[in-house]
């Protein structure tokens, strides 16, 4: 109607407007950002993990690219995705970072259990005792999962607020 | 091993280097014709596109198509700049822009018309390209396609010249520098990519552990890790271009004009 109200509307609004989005581009960056430090830290500086296991599955395979192939879509394509929240002035960092820590967690999550342990990808670390290892890496990413989850149910909280008041 | 001269001889490697010099002449009449007919094409892309030829000359002629012979580490050298990085270069390099700018309306428009074709709609749907770029390195490099294409000339100039169209018509279909078609929407062209881009890091990781037949463990290694972290590196700048692409098309338009596009 009135375009003078609209603008200062939408400015409060916009952050609730564009939740979802905020979700989904955190929740990418997230899992971009884990499977990065993954290939970085532990394939190339660690050199913990290994290129190739002989034990991989086939399955562990092509889950392994998929994700892979993924991550950088993901990683690149989150960031794009928070320019055009920001130039749009709907960057919810808070819902962002708990899409993150989310996205994050639920790879690890599922990196550490279904790829390492059921696909036999490859393992945390070779010549040491494993169980130390696959519970740090799975409680960790299930702290990151849960603080996550909670960020998220905070802001949700306070999408149900803006759109009732 | 010693049966392994099919392209050793020049006459091979001449031909395949020729379409490549054809282009880079081509290119660079139309390049000099865009400033007679006061529309100058910027220079950006022709140094692009020349980078691009340059790097398919590379694998297809001189001492490294000569070593792809023996080396599959060469051989995926060879393998990464014809049918990705080069393909990438030639892309950007807009040549299907340029040639309709420099061409009469009448001829540019039998061009376009040209482009519109059934089969050049179907072969710029990001699909098919993905399948024959990727099923064709699967086919190459799993079954004995890889050793015959080293004692058979005819199946060494064919499997090269695959590889570039291939690798060209993908990326192509991907990023729209020149004008196309049918255009996709940017997610599925995204999905596509990623799908290419894992089966290609898939095939690599694959290698690594079965060689192609008469490829020693060795060289499959470093081969396959340089096809995995290579094809990651290409397929980066294509994710990025994408990506760059969706955020201009995205922009919100009544931001900033504010008041006058309202009025409406």
């Amino acid at each position: 109607m009135d375009t003078k109200m609209s603008i200062s509307s939408s400015i409060k609004d916009r952050t609730v407007e564009y939740a979802g989005r905020n979700l989904l581009s955190g929740f990418l960056f997230g899992l971009g950002l884990v499977a990065f430090i993954d290939e970085m830290v532990f394939h190339q500086l660690l050199h913990w993990h290994h290129f190739y296991d002989l034990s991989t599955s086939d399955a562990g395979l092509v889950s392994d690219g998929i994700f892979h192939a993924f991550s950088w879509l993901a990683t690149v394509g989150s960031l794009f995705m928070v320019a055009d929240l920001r130039r749009r002035g709907a960057w919810w960092i808070k819902r962002w970072i708990g899409g993150l820590l989310a996205g994050g967690g639920l790879f690890n999550l599922y990196d550490g259990l279904v790829q390492h342990k059921v696909m036999g990808l490859h393992q945390i670390r070779y010549g040491v005792d494993l169980l130390v290892y696959d519970l740090t890496w799975n409680i960790g990413a299930v702290v990151l999962l849960i603080a996550g989850l909670i960020i998220i149910f905070q802001t949700n909280k306070t999408i149900r607020q803006k759109g009732t008041s | 091993m010693h049966n392994h001269h099919a392209a050793l001889e020049w006459w091979p490697q001449l031909l395949l280097a020729a379409p490549f010099l054809f282009l880079f002449i081509l290119y660079g009449i139309l390049y000099f014709l865009s400033f007679h007919k006061r529309k100058p094409w910027p220079i950006h892309r022709l140094l692009l596109w020349n980078t691009g030829l340059a790097l398919c000359l590379i694998s297809v002629i001189g001492p490294l198509a000569r070593q792809a012979h023996f080396d599959f580490t060469a051989h995926m050298t060879g393998h990464l700049f014809l049918g990705m990085a080069g393909p990438l270069l030639l892309v950007l390099g807009a040549p299907i822009t340029l040639l309709l700018r420099t061409l009469s309306v009448s001829r540019a428009r039998k061009v376009s018309a040209f482009l519109r074709k059934p089969l050049l709609r179907v072969l710029t749907y990001p699909i098919l390209p993905a399948l024959l770029n990727v099923g064709g390195l699967w086919l190459l490099y799993t079954t004995s396609l890889y050793q015959l294409m080293h004692e058979y000339m005819l199946l060494h100039i064919l499997i090269h010249l695959h590889v570039f169209f291939a690798g060209y018509l993908f990326t192509a279909s991907i990023i729209y520098i020149d004008p196309i078609p049918h255009r996709v929407s940017y997610l599925t062209r995204a999905l596509v990519l990623t799908g290419a881009l894992a089966g290609h890091g898939i095939l690599s990781k694959y290698l690594y552990a079965h060689p192609p037949a008469g490829v020693p463990a060795e060289q499959a290694q470093s081969g396959s890790m340089l096809m995995y972290y290579g094809g990651d590196a290409v397929d980066l700048v294509i994710i990025i271009i994408l990506c760059r692409h969706w955020y201009h098309a995205a922009r919100p338009r009544t931001l900033h004009s504010g008041q006058i596009s309202t009025g409406g």
